[in-house]
């Protein structure tokens, strides 16, 4: 097996992975950096951000009110300290992107635009109109191409970390256009790799986002911190779950039942604004969890609009006008037009609550670093935790970029250090251990499994048990279906043995990535029993801190489920309060 | 639950069992709003999963799913099956050499992009604690149509330039150089020209308009190209006939 020596290796090129790259070439041009991932960079899922980036830039906004809001919206389960380094840092990196040629909207004096966003207290939203996320990407991996220390390492996917003796020193990985086995020695590992949304039938990720990262993180002893929290965002399109960006309430549209009635005014979000004129942080400016959890109240009361995608509610934006809507929301308008032939501009379109953000992730300290010397994490395969229960809309775009570049330099203080002595024939046979795994599965017959059948019942367990409102009984099902899935996922067999970019292959690891992350949120979520933020649970529908004011850490234990345990909140200076979002709120 | 059965014809190719490309039949139960993608990934889950095909946003913003359909470079995942009728041809991005079944290599790209150094190289030196630099919209409004390219690779399949010229630079990468090239923050314009107003660069464009035509961003490249060969041009005046001029 090939061997690619490098001092820091990144996994992952998306937002922070090209942050984290960029961070350390820049601290250290002399570097050897190697920057991996399944997919060229610019096809990473950040593109699909539309809505933009929270940062406190304009005067009547204070970095107060920006931490208050992102704890309260986490229900308190956010770490306080972690969340003021994020609100000091995201002006920053906003202003570093601005510099590297991002193009974000203007206002007419030549400054940045904001845009209001749900659970803000104020305008604080950086957009390039709604196509944020993609122009972030771009603009990184833009920038990313000046630095010669910077080796990409394009379609290779990672199979396994090789840990030895309490340290990451590397991992190995599967070259698609080969199918050769490499291993990437690092003493520093930084894994960025996103999210695993595709767990669930119905979602905004897009194909890639499968939770190869938070997995290999968690086979190699790092525990993945809150998983029960998934954050459904209200608007996706109701057929193939495109996102509809929230900018679309934030520039004022409005959500209504099959009766016209702005429901939100009925589930404490309330009073009613008027049409047009939207109020920050109530009404359709709501956060993520309470406007969806609305949701699933009206489609029992039979108020919702029966579609042949399912029930859904209507977003109207028609008094927003064509220019508003072309100049603002103009991917909205297309995909809404494209992919179910309705006009914003003409008809309220019809959408559904949808599969969107892992608020948890890889379990990593405010520095980015895992409980594995040398195995840093950011992004939303991290869990850090700045977004606690439940995550603001444009705090995670700025997330990307605050610990992409923390994991960075937290990763060159450890190098600084010195790394451990290494035991380079114990690595090598770590390496060699992971390639005897991948030729098992080459080798194996006689299966009797398809991958797609055993993740259509992985995905059918998830979004029956594991959706908006939960209870035990579910949760239990749920558990027992996906030991059993994991147990058969075991004896699969590939279809296609050949090396050649052979997606069977790729979709059959993947598979195995998003079953682990899948156990670790059900059986979290069935231990967890109180209701906060997006994790609510019919059975127990209160919040409950004097027993889960606590992060949960699930840690792997082969084919067991996860163990389940718990670890403090870092509570500074705001004590949990109940959540106000109704229009009387101070 | 199906409402039509579409045929597809595939071009499938692995170099290892392949001496060359064949097209293999697949006939797909489809809903009448899917897009080639849907049914493409129905194939895979259902009927074939050996077939190699990259894609991810299923929203037209990644750039990973072009392919030629019917001939035409598009994005499978905004190729609506309501605008197809018969049997429809899926091939690998035409002037891309097939890595194998849909999948093309595109190295060659990304090396070009590279070349013509698609980022800000300032004007003036700002430190970040100071703000951020300031831009009209009207100043924004200048290069933002060329900030949108996804780097699909359609308009390359398109360009009958690059099918016989292989070294030509092409039009999404030119776009990008030119897209800094108009910011206003941006004074690298030199160093890119060096690149971009060569023989490689724009002067290979006969201005068919291709690229322009299957951009499903719509971002123009032709347009850049006609701009870089007038400002190149206008270059090369004040350089020869105006050497005063000259800083």
């Amino acid at each position: 097996m090939e061997i690619i020596k490098t001092d820091v290796a990144v996994l992952g090129a998306g937002g922070a992975g090209l942050r984290a790259a960029i961070a350390l070439a820049e601290t250290r041009p002399a570097l050897k950096i190697a920057l991996v991932s399944k997919v060229y960079p610019m096809r990473s899922h950040t593109c699909a951000a539309e809505g933009g980036a929270a940062g406190v830039i304009k005067p009547d906004d204070s970095l107060d009110f920006h931490f208050h809001d992102t704890v309260g919206g986490g229900d308190w389960l956010s770490d306080q300290d972690a969340v003021d380094y994020f609100i000091r840092e995201a002006p920053k990196e906003l202003l570093q992107l601005e510099h590297w040629g991002c193009p974000w909207s203007r206002e007419a004096n030549g400054s940045v635009a904001v845009r209001p966003f749900g659970g803000m207290k104020k305008q604080r939203t950086w957009f390039a109109a709604d196509k944020s996320g993609f122009h972030i990407l771009h603009t990184l991996f833009q920038t990313s191409l000046k630095f010669p220390a910077i080796q990409r390492f394009d379609e290779y996917y990672v199979t396994d970390l090789v840990v030895e003796d309490g340290q990451c020193r590397g991992f190995t990985a599967i070259e698609m256009r080969s199918g050769q086995m490499k291993f990437i020695r690092a003493n520093a590992v930084i894994i960025a790799s996103g999210g695993a949304g595709r767990m669930f039938p119905f979602t905004t990720n897009g194909a890639i986002k499968t939770g190869d990262g938070m997995a290999l993180a968690y086979r190699a002893g790092v525990p993945l911190k809150d998983m029960e929290f998934v954050q459904y965002h209200p608007t996706g399109l109701p057929n193939t779950g495109t996102l509809l960006t929230e900018a679309c309430r934030g520039e004022g549209g409005i959500l209504v039942n099959k009766n016209g009635r702005r429901f939100l005014q009925d589930y404490g979000m309330g009073p009613e604004t008027p049409v047009g004129q939207p109020v920050l942080k109530t009404m359709e400016l709501g956060p993520r969890d309470r406007v969806s959890q609305a949701f699933w109240h009206e489609q029992k009361k039979g108020n919702m609009v029966q579609t042949r995608w399912g029930d859904c509610m209507m977003l109207d934006l028609r008094h927003l006008g064509e220019q508003k809507i072309n100049e603002r929301l103009p991917l909205v308008r297309d995909m809404a037009t494209s992919y179910l032939s309705v006009d914003p501009v003409t008809d309220p379109v019809p959408v559904r609550p949808v599969v969107h953000y892992m608020m948890g992730g890889i379990d990593t300290d405010i520095r980015a670093a895992t409980s594995v010397k040398g195995l840093y994490a950011a992004g939303e395969c991290a869990c850090v935790s700045i977004n606690g229960a439940n995550r603001l809309g444009s705090n995670s775009l700025t997330e990307l970029l605050v610990f992409g570049r923390r994991a960075a330099l937290s990763a060159l203080e450890y190098l600084d250090n010195g790394a451990g002595a290494a035991n380079e024939s114990a690595i090598t046979a770590g390496a060699n251990d992971a390639q005897g795994r991948l030729r098992e599965l080459f080798s194996r017959t006689g299966g009797t499994e398809t991958l797609a059948g055993l993740r259509r019942e992985m995905m059918a367990t998830m979004e029956e048990n594991a959706g908006i409102y939960r209870s035990g009984e579910g949760l239990q099902q749920a558990c027992a279906t996906l030991a059993a899935l994991r147990e058969r996922y075991a004896r699969i067999e590939l279809h296609d043995k050949t090396n050649v970019y052979n997606t069977d292959l790729l979709q059959a690891m993947e598979l195995g990535a998003m079953l682990d992350c899948a156990e670790a949120v059900t059986v979290s979520a069935l231990e967890r029993r109180e209701s906060r933020g997006a994790h609510q649970r019919l059975d127990f529908t209160a919040r409950d801190d004097d027993k889960y004011l606590r992060h949960s850490l699930a840690r792997y234990r082969g084919a067991q489920p996860p163990e389940i345990g718990y670890s403090d909140v870092v509570i500074t200076r705001s004590p949990p309060g109940v959540r106000d979002y109704s229009g009387e709120q101070k | 639950m199906s409402e039509r059965t579409v045929e597809l014809e595939v071009l499938r190719f692995n170099p290892e069992t392949d001496s060359e490309p064949r097209f293999q039949r697949y006939s797909v139960p489809c809903m009448n709003e899917w897009v080639v993608l849907d049914a493409l990934n129905h194939v895979k889950e259902i009927m074939d999963p050996t077939l190699s095909y990259r894609w991810s946003c299923h929203m037209a913003v990644c750039g990973s799913c072009g392919m030629m359909i019917n001939g035409e470079p598009k994005l499978a995942c905004k190729a609506f099956l309501r605008e197809y009728e018969g049997v429809i041809r899926v091939e690998p991005l035409a002037h891309f050499p097939i890595q194998r079944d849909l999948v093309t290599v595109i190295d060659d790209f990304v090396t070009k992009l590279k070349r013509v150094k698609p980022y800000l190289i300032p004007k003036a030196v700002q430190p970040v604690e100071a703000g951020e630099f300031r831009q009209s919209p009207a100043e924004l409004k200048r290069y933002k149509q060329y900030t949108l390219c996804i780097n699909c690779m359609l308009c390359y399949a398109a360009c009958p330039e690059y099918g016989l010229v292989p070294k030509f630079i092409g039009p999404a990468a030119i776009s990008l150089a030119h897209r800094y090239n108009e910011d206003s923050r941006d004074g690298g314009r030199e160093e890119r020209q060096q690149e971009i107003a060569s023989n490689e660069g724009v002067w290979e464009c006969s201005f068919v308009g291709a690229c322009s035509e299957v951009c499903p961003e719509h971002v123009d490249p032709a347009g850049a190209l006609q701009q870089v060969k007038i400002k190149s041009t206008v270059d090369w005046y004040q350089e020869h006939l105006m050497p005063w001029n000259k800083k």
